[in-house]
């Protein structure tokens, strides 16, 4: 049986649906007074998670998450094959800590804020080939931890520019497996068993890194646009589909001057997005009044938008068919000191909703 | 694709990000930091005629004034409200003395967890130490300078 078809230069197409058995998200006090409030799973008041360290709190918030999800789905940590999981941090301490005391084999990824789109793929076509019942993808960042690893430390006093993004507090998680989720779990219903259908994965896109030269590590936007949008088009091009065969597609954390980029990069491809593109940055927060400049930045974004929102929303059936795109910008300390370029990379999922009657 | 025409490309997505990017008004920043940055150095003033006024030589006054601004700054960097002033002030929290505190004290709180030694031992400098590296060496130059200029007999 062969589990998917390659598709054009950089795409997988399932030929079953990889179900999403659960999500859960965790998110911090800012994310927690933002539009999204009412729908993510825990909003903690305490930015450092009952702990000592920023480090240790962005790793308590995963473990978190990734508990929240495997109960929500009626499971328990043995029920995991693998997970796939990463940060922000340098060696992805927060996730390798975090995972550690649940005993599951662990894999470690690092793919800046697009992470939850690596992680995703490669839990698919883990799925996808037969290689576990429950795959657990989850990704996390943390302002602090942010702020400490890339920039200054929080009491300094600097100007923020306005292309600049804030880093989500927050950590997003799913459950993928080969069959659909079980309506009752051992707590409650379950939240992607809705009565109308599912979401699932049913296709993937790998990003390349793209550098366009761009050097101001303080617009994200600007170094993440064009991987977006390269993304986005090999995407078209090897699904051979239009932009309207999407009811919604959604990047990461492009922001305001990396949604304007994006839209205007694919209008010279006569790709036009402008009707169905969102972004999680920008739908996260409400940057007039919680003074975020561009939107909203991480990988928690991303992880805890499609949690949240997108995912109860395909399940559904509101939306049929969405394209998640998380969009990271890879640069380190090191690298940006050196006068390197920040490179982007942006990976894509499809997301679709799968009616009961079609269930297996 | 050849190097120069890349190049160009690349100079072109810069010239279109920054012109599509919305930023701080250049006038309106200039009068935030001249008050914040003036506000600063009046209360300075403020010290130094204060302390004056109570007996003291203009040496004890200018170190009283240095000592108080620095106390403030640190313990308002503690309560996390000099961040504001520089959100707020830009350059004019930054440049006087209260801005070198406020990045010490910053980077100490910062990497405390990270121990006495290597955190904030080898790291209280992190943001102050460019500024001690070369106002040293600039120092040590502007000496030189006036070494040979009074060598040379120009001055006396």
């Amino acid at each position: 049986m062969r589990s998917g078809i390659l598709l054009g230069k950089a795409s997988i197409a399932f030929s079953s649906p990889v179900y999403i058995q659960s999500c859960a998200s965790v998110v911090g006090s800012k994310e927690g007074n933002g539009p999204l409030k009412d729908s993510f799973d825990m909003i903690c008041d305490d930015p450092m998670f009952g702990e000592k360290t920023w480090e240790a709190a962005e790793s308590t918030m995963q473990k978190e998450v990734a508990t929240l999800a495997i109960g929500k789905a009626g499971l328990t940590p043995g029920d995991i094959r693998f997970v796939f999981a990463g940060d922000l941090l340098a060696q992805t301490i927060a996730s390798s800590f975090g995972i550690a005391e649940m005993g599951i084999p662990f894999f470690g990824l690092y793919g800046a804020c697009s992470t939850m789109g690596e992680s995703l793929s490669l839990g698919a076509i883990a799925v996808s080939a037969g290689y576990g019942q429950h795959i657990l993808c989850a990704t996390s960042s943390h302002f602090a931890t942010a702020e400490k690893e890339f920039r200054f430390p929080l009491g300094y006093g600097s100007q923020r520019p306005l292309s600049a993004t804030w880093t989500v507090t927050g950590s997003g998680a799913c459950i993928l497996g080969a069959k659909p989720p079980h309506p009752r779990n051992t707590v409650g219903s379950s939240p992607l068993c809705h009565e109308e259908g599912y979401a699932a994965v049913t296709g993937i896109t790998t990003g390349r890194v793209i550098d366009f030269g761009f050097r101001d590590s303080l617009n994200m936007g600007g170094c993440m646009a064009p991987a977006a949008c390269d993304t986005i088009r090999q995407h078209l091009q090897d699904f051979d589909l239009t932009a309207d065969s999407y009811d919604a597609v959604i990047t990461g954390d492009l922001g305001l001057v990396g949604q304007r980029i994006l839209l205007d990069l694919l209008k010279q491809d006569q790709i036009d997005l402008a009707s169905v593109h969102q972004d999680c940055g920008l739908l996260i927060y409400d940057n007039d009044s919680q003074d975020t400049h561009s939107g909203g930045s991480g990988c928690g974004c991303s992880a805890s938008v499609l949690s949240a929102l997108l995912l109860p929303k395909v399940a559904s059936g509101i939306w049929k068919k969405i394209l998640f795109v998380p969009t990271g910008a890879m640069l380190s300390k090191v690298s940006f000191n050196e006068g390197a370029p920040v490179a982007g990379i942006a990976h894509a999922i499809v997301l679709e909703h799968i009616p009961k009657t079609k269930e297996a | 694709m050849s190097e120069s025409t890349q190049k160009e490309k690349q100079k072109a997505y810069e010239k279109y990000v920054k012109s599509i990017t919305p930023s701080h008004s250049l006038p309106l920043n200039m009068c935030k930091a001249f008050v914040t940055g003036g506000l600063i150095c009046s209360f300075g003033q403020l010290i130094l005629n204060t302390v004056s006024s109570m007996g003291a030589d203009k040496e004890t006054a200018g170190n009283w004034c240095s000592l108080l601004l620095i106390l403030l700054s640190v313990i308002l960097t503690g309560l996390n409200l000099y961040s504001r002033i520089g959100k707020f002030g830009g350059a004019g929290g930054l440049v006087p003395i209260t801005g070198f505190a406020n990045s010490v004290a910053a980077s100490a709180i910062e990497y405390r967890a990270e121990g006495q030694v290597f955190g904030i031992g080898c790291k209280i400098f992190t943001i102050a130490g460019p500024v001690i590296l070369y106002g040293i060496l600039s120092s040590w130059l502007l000496g030189l300078i006036y070494f040979f200029i009074k060598f040379m007999e120009v001055i006396r």
